[in-house]
């Protein structure tokens, strides 16, 4: 794992000077980072600081103002999210956006949507491809269940889970849909200690997978031991990057943290 | 078609558009309010304009009353129906979904039209103007004296909102619960009321409106609807929430409205104002005057 | 479909299949199977309300709109052109379909109050449409001998051959519905209706299924209309307004919107109700369905089947 944050590696996802306006209000003020294929990358900054506006504007919920993002060398801003989707970017969210009435089976079915076809008429009409492509569906999402460990919750509904497990559920949605960069926001976020710690067990193995995980997180104590590079933004600017370790001792990092408080 | 008469027609068009658009601009102004404090549209809007000229019609032919009186009996009666509605109906509803504040208000809409037509029946009604006399001539065209009052109860109702929502604390508290409904409930206003309040003004506003186009265009029972959604289209055109905008695209619109039945087709007039209201919705529906920054944040 | 679904279709079937039998040789009752005539017709209409509203979560007060057209294309075509009701059914749907999609891709990025405000208003436009074309429509007075039906180079007279016909239809439909809820297609739409952003971020193109589904339930809609137009053979522009677009959701309220069963029970329900017991009100029967419409979407706002306890509260289809 040391190697693979060590190695130049090509950036899965590079944002160059992404500005995001709101009327008035700069939250992203000319962000310029590569994301290296492969790794677990922490995005971090105090309350407000604009990350989540960051993972907005990469998976399509917003367009930046200005700037361009690349996707694998493709630009992406500006294009609409189930696009981003098709290319390869999926994301979980801050405040958990599941379809709560469907069934957790049904979550990650939805999950694969980007990869299968059939319309309308194919499921009205119920065409053999239609039978074989959810047959195959449902196949592929019981795989995503148990790669999380919700194998036996499937036929529940979603919005009856534990919040910790509602979390698990939406990182579960997202992989079915295949990205190659998935997104967490916050995926730690009121999680108890053991849950978090589970949770890390999983962000790694995602990344054994060989997708990039990308992760806002405020749990400090998680990104220092799962990430392999550390991204700080504060007040909508990049003030540093490097490698957990560098970050921990960086001086403007400090004193962003306790300046806030 | 020689120029005098063309000019005098035109401005004729141009007089009775420009009334019967403040009328919508009312309308409008009580979606405003409702919609300003609870972001409710009420589809029962437009029936509190036709409740306002049937209750003027039977304050001053059951019961006697001069026409002044019966403006003002009309408008307090039907500010109790709007007061009911609230109290009764939508209270109830406050944990329901879109769709079914949407189902309620139109439910309360066929209600009241049904009693309407219960008490007074299908016929339409008339109302002596608010002031007798022959109408005033102006280059040709002629102005009723009952459009000049209009021109005065929308100029008056202004005029009071801005006041009220200005400068009255309890105009400023109606606006916070709308901005902020937790917020203002923990520095100590009292929401409900707010809500009340403004089902109750915009029921008496719509109440205003009905009582002041009554002598001109008569009323009945099922006129609410069209009233309610062009009234609505002003509302939109001008941008949700904003009295002066809804003044303006509701003249807008009654201009519309007037030339395609002076020189189009006077089958489709009512077509007009609903084409317009599409239109605002689809391509601009923060308002002429409402800025999209500010729409993205409102949930619709 | 579930187990539990095909079991209630079959039974369903089964008692929509021997109802005439039953109906038919009591005198006082017999009529009931022209009433449910008009309720499979109905039901038609609704099936498409619950995937538009009830799973997709896309408001449409313009539905009696859609039935409409179906019908007035249907009408026109066969009693001024001489077309084949057919192949004018078709046509009808097809003009259904392009409507709504003209007018859905602008609407539909609007949500709640304004969507529900638009098509309100498009419906009273096409109102308006068919009350002044009087050359085509025959205006507010509306058109007569409109032919009726023929299968297999057999007229359709009785009640009861056309029973069977609009009941195959609404059971086709059914199904139909049914395998496109139970697919990825469903799911994405019932995504749109609770978290319309996941669903866009996990891929769900949600503009173009809103717009799609939006333009079936016209389709459905304009197919109804075309049978109504030829079992009733004469059109009057006022079962096609703003009122009857009102009933229409009502129905599917009644059953219960997110549920073809509560689709098809209520449209029955309300239709029977409609027919048998309100029009003792005349003209005050507009009072009593406010007095529904509010009873429900207060007190019932999933609808009848809600009531039903289930075992499974998760397969919510």
């Amino acid at each position: 794992m040391e190697e693979i944050s060590k190695s130049p590696a090509v950036p899965i996802l590079e944002l160059r000077e992404v500005q995001m306006q709101f009327g008035g209000v700069t939250a992203l003020r000319g962000i310029s980072y590569g994301i290296p294929s492969g790794i677990i990358q922490a995005v971090i900054g105090p309350n407000g600081a604009g990350k989540t506006t960051l993972f907005h504007c990469v998976s399509g919920l917003l367009s930046p103002t200005s700037g361009e993002i690349l996707f694998r060398g493709r630009p992406i801003g500006g294009l609409l999210p189930h696009r981003i989707a098709e290319l390869g970017i999926s994301r979980t969210f801050q405040h958990v956006a599941l379809f709560k009435s469907m069934t957790v089976f049904e979550n990650v079915m939805l999950g694969r949507h980007p990869r299968t076809r059939s319309g309308f008429w194919a499921t009205g009409l119920r065409f053999p491809s239609m039978r074989r492509e959810e047959r195959r569906i449902a196949q592929e999402a019981m795989y995503y269940l148990d790669f999380v460990g919700l194998a036996d919750e499937a036929e529940l509904p979603a919005g009856a889970l534990p919040l910790g497990k509602q979390k698990i559920l939406e990182i579960a949605r997202a992989l079915a849909t295949e990205p190659s960069l998935v997104l967490l926001d916050e995926p730690a976020g009121g999680l108890n200690m053991r849950e978090t710690e589970e949770l890390g067990d999983l962000i790694r193995r995602i990344s054994e997978t060989g997708t990039t995980v990308a992760l806002v997180e405020h749990d400090m104590n998680l990104v220092m031991e799962i990430s392999h590079r550390v991204l700080v933004i504060h007040y909508g600017e990049h003030l540093a990057t490097g490698t957990p370790d560098e970050i921990k001792d960086h001086p403007a990092v400090i004193e962003a943290y306790l300046g806030e408080g | 078609m020689d120029s005098f008469t063309f000019g005098a027609a035109l401005l004729q068009y141009t007089i009775s558009g420009l009334t019967i658009g403040v009328i919508y601009a009312l309308v409008a102004i009580g979606y405003n309010i409702i919609y300003n404090v609870t972001e409710i549209i009420n589809f029962a809007q437009g029936e509190f304009v036709m409740l306002g000229g049937l209750f003027a019609v039977f304050f001053t032919q059951t019961i006697q009353l001069p026409v002044s009186a019966a403006f003002f009996a009309a408008v307090i009666v039907t500010g109790c129906v709007g007061f009911a509605m609230e109290r009764l109906v939508i209270r109830r509803a406050r944990s329901s979904t879109v769709l079914s504040l949407i189902i309620i208000t139109i439910a309360v809409s066929i209600l009241l039209k049904g009693s309407a037509m219960f008490w007074w029946g299908k016929n339409p009604y008339s109302l002596p103007a608010f002031s007798s006399g022959r109408p005033f001539i102006i280059a040709g065209a002629a102005v009723q004296r009952q459009a000049i009052w209009i021109f005065a109860v929308s100029a008056l109702v202004v005029i009071c909102l801005t006041f009220f929502f200005r400068r009255s604390a309890y105009g400023k508290a109606m606006l916070a619960s709308a901005d902020n409904p937790s917020a203002a409930r923990m520095v100590g206003i009292p929401v409900r009321q707010m809500i009340l309040l403004s089902f109750t003004l915009s029921a008496a506003i719509g109440a205003a409106a009905g009582v002041s186009i009554t002598p001109i265009s008569l009323m009945e029972y099922d006129r609410g609807a069209l009233l309610g959604l062009k009234g609505f289209g002003a509302a939109v055109l001008g941008g949700l929430g904003q009295f002066f905008g809804a003044l303006v695209a509701g003249m807008v619109l009654g201009l519309a409205e007037s030339f395609c039945a002076g020189y189009l087709s006077s089958g489709y007039k009512d077509a007009v104002a609903l084409v317009l209201l599409l239109l605002a919705l689809f391509f601009k529906p923060e308002g002429l005057f409402g800025s999209r920054e500010a729409a993205k944040l409102k949930k619709f | 479909m579930t187990p539990r679904d095909w079991r209630i279709f079959v039974i369903t079937a089964l008692f929509i299949g021997f109802f005439p039998w039953v109906v038919q040789p009591v005198k006082a009752i017999s009529h009931y199977v022209d009433v449910m005539v008009f309720a499979g017709i109905f039901t038609i209409v609704c099936l498409g309300i619950s995937l538009l509203m009830g799973y997709a979560g896309q408001i449409s007060m313009a539905q009696a709109a859609f039935f409409g057209i179906g019908a007035y294309t249907s009408g026109i075509l066969t009693a001024r052109f001489g077309l084949n009701p057919w192949a004018a059914m078709p046509a009808g749907a097809l003009l259904a379909a392009l409507v709504a999609w003209v007018v859905g891709i602008p609407a539909l990025r609007l949500k709640g109050h304004y969507l529900a405000m638009a098509t309100l208003g498009f419906g009273v436009i096409v109102h308006i449409v068919l009350s002044e074309e009087v050359a085509w429509t025959g205006g507010p007075s509306g058109m007569v001998d409109i032919p009726g039906l023929q299968v297999v180079g057999l007229k359709l007279k009785s009640e009861l051959g056309w029973y069977y016909l609009v009941w195959t239809v609404v059971f086709l439909v059914l199904l139909f519905c049914f395998h496109i809820l139970h697919s990825r297609v469903g799911r994405a739409l019932r995504a749109i209706h609770e978290e319309e952003s996941a669903a866009e971020a996990m891929g769900v193109p949600t503009a173009r299924y809103k717009v799609q589904v939006f333009v079936l339930s016209a389709v459905l809609a304009s197919l109804a209309g075309s049978f109504y137009t030829h079992y009733v053979t004469c059109l009057n522009p006022s079962s096609f307004n703003l009122m009857w677009s009102i009933r229409f959701i009502l129905m599917v309220m009644v059953g219960g919107m997110q549920s073809l069963w509560g689709a098809l029970l209520g449209t029955v329900l309300m239709t029977f109700v409609g027919n048998e017991w309100l029009h003792v009100f005349a003209d005050f029967e507009v009072l009593v369905y406010g007095a529904i419409l509010l009873l429900v979407a207060l007190f019932l706002p999933k609808g009848l089947v809600s009531l039903v306890p289930r075992r499974a509260a998760a397969r919510s289809i």
